[in-house]
């Protein structure tokens, strides 16, 4: 018995405005909503589906269509997933249009350059808390660090040092 | 640095669809790597910008930035192209790997991988910070200010909404104070 699909596109769509400061923000409000206030999960499987989405490439958002998929199928996949991205689509859209017509304005380009802190200080932030996530066997802050080293000091594809990393992780593996 | 040029619709998509299908443990670095570095579409100061403000507003933070720098290239159709691009090879790889949970879950070769792959991801995060703020030459505030920001997000594990909503008001303060005595 799966929840009305209203539910889970409005449930999604609250989701998607709470997540100041992207997914991983996003990870406690999501339990709390998903498995403590509906109960449309259980906790074991939460968290097994999250892990799964951190396992894929691309934006930990999609944790969401994971979440969907478990709750109502193929349908609760894709209305969790349209329900994450528009509210905030729109609204970035909105803020886009609102810069364009203010760009004379003096104080637009400094006010957008003082957010260059947040956005460096929260890269690097995500990075030393993934490298602490990651640091499960003794080599693993060698390759965060040896990465990092990689991309701020050359200009190669950053895909050379995932695959050593990976290469690394499997030689481990195999030796321990 | 090579002036920016404006990508059609379609170098959008495909740009962007490289920056989803290649993101392992985070796409903003990623970003970075390919409209910066690689393909020459963004300079660094735009890029971290765009960046701050697809951070501080709600959502997917490479998700807002692919639907502000698409409406800024071609409107409705280049955030749209972006965002699709964006988000079509994740989602695939997403539902393969529901689809084959059983057999990739108890597959120990795969776990170990993913896990290296996952600390050199973290490493890039760090490297595309260290790389960004040497480029960008910030002001003493601003430097300040990321360090203090770092410390809070990742030693004191403040939660983000809290950063935003404080750092958000002080730092645009800041750029705009000295703006206005320049």
């Amino acid at each position: 018995m799966s929840p009305h699909p209203i539910d889970i596109l409005l449930t999604f769509g609250l989701l998607s405005l709470l997540a100041v400061g992207g997914a991983n923000a996003l990870a406690p409000e999501m339990h709390r909503i998903l498995v403590d206030n509906r109960g449309w999960l259980d906790d074991a499987t939460f968290t097994q589906l999250y892990a799964l989405a951190q396992a894929a490439p691309g934006p930990n958002i999609l944790s969401a269509s994971v979440m969907g998929m478990a709750i109502g199928s193929w349908s609760g996949m894709a209305l969790a997933t349209i329900g994450i991205l528009t509210p905030a689509s729109l609204l970035a859209w909105s803020v886009a249009g609102w810069l364009d017509r203010l760009r004379g304005a003096w104080w637009i380009r400094p006010a957008q350059a003082g957010l260059i802190p947040l956005a460096l200080g929260l890269m690097g932030a995500s990075g030393i808390i993934l490298g602490e996530a990651a640091a499960s066997f003794w080599a693993a802050p060698i390759i965060t660090g040896g990465t990092a080293l990689f991309i701020w000091q050359t200009n190669r594809s950053p895909l050379f040092a995932l695959l050593a990393g990976g290469g690394i992780g499997i030689l481990f593996f195999a030796l321990g | 640095m090579t002036e920016p040029r404006v990508p059609s619709c379609g170098e959008l998509f495909l740009g962007f669809l490289q920056i989803g299908g290649l993101a392992f443990g985070g796409a903003v670095a990623w970003a970075r790597q390919v409209l910066v570095d690689s393909r020459g579409w963004m300079t660094e100061r735009d890029y971290a910008e765009l960046l701050g403000l697809a951070q501080v507003l709600p959502g997917p933070n490479i998700g807002n930035f692919a639907v502000m720098y698409g409406r800024r290239c071609h409107g409705l159709a280049g955030s749209l192209s972006a965002l699709g691009g964006f988000f079509l090879l994740p989602l695939c790889v997403v539902i393969g790997l529901v689809l084959l949970w059983d057999q990739y879950s108890s597959n120990p070769w795969v776990g170990a991988f993913m896990k290296g792959v996952a600390a050199a991801a973290a490493g890039m995060a760090l490297g595309a910070a260290l790389k960004s703020g040497f480029r960008l030459k910030p002001p003493p505030e601003q430097i300040v200010a990321i360090l203090v920001i770092g410390v809070l997000a990742a030693l004191w594990r403040v939660p983000l909404p809290w950063i935003i909503l404080i750092f958000a008001p002080i730092c645009v303060g800041m750029a705009l104070w000295r703006a206005r005595r320049a």
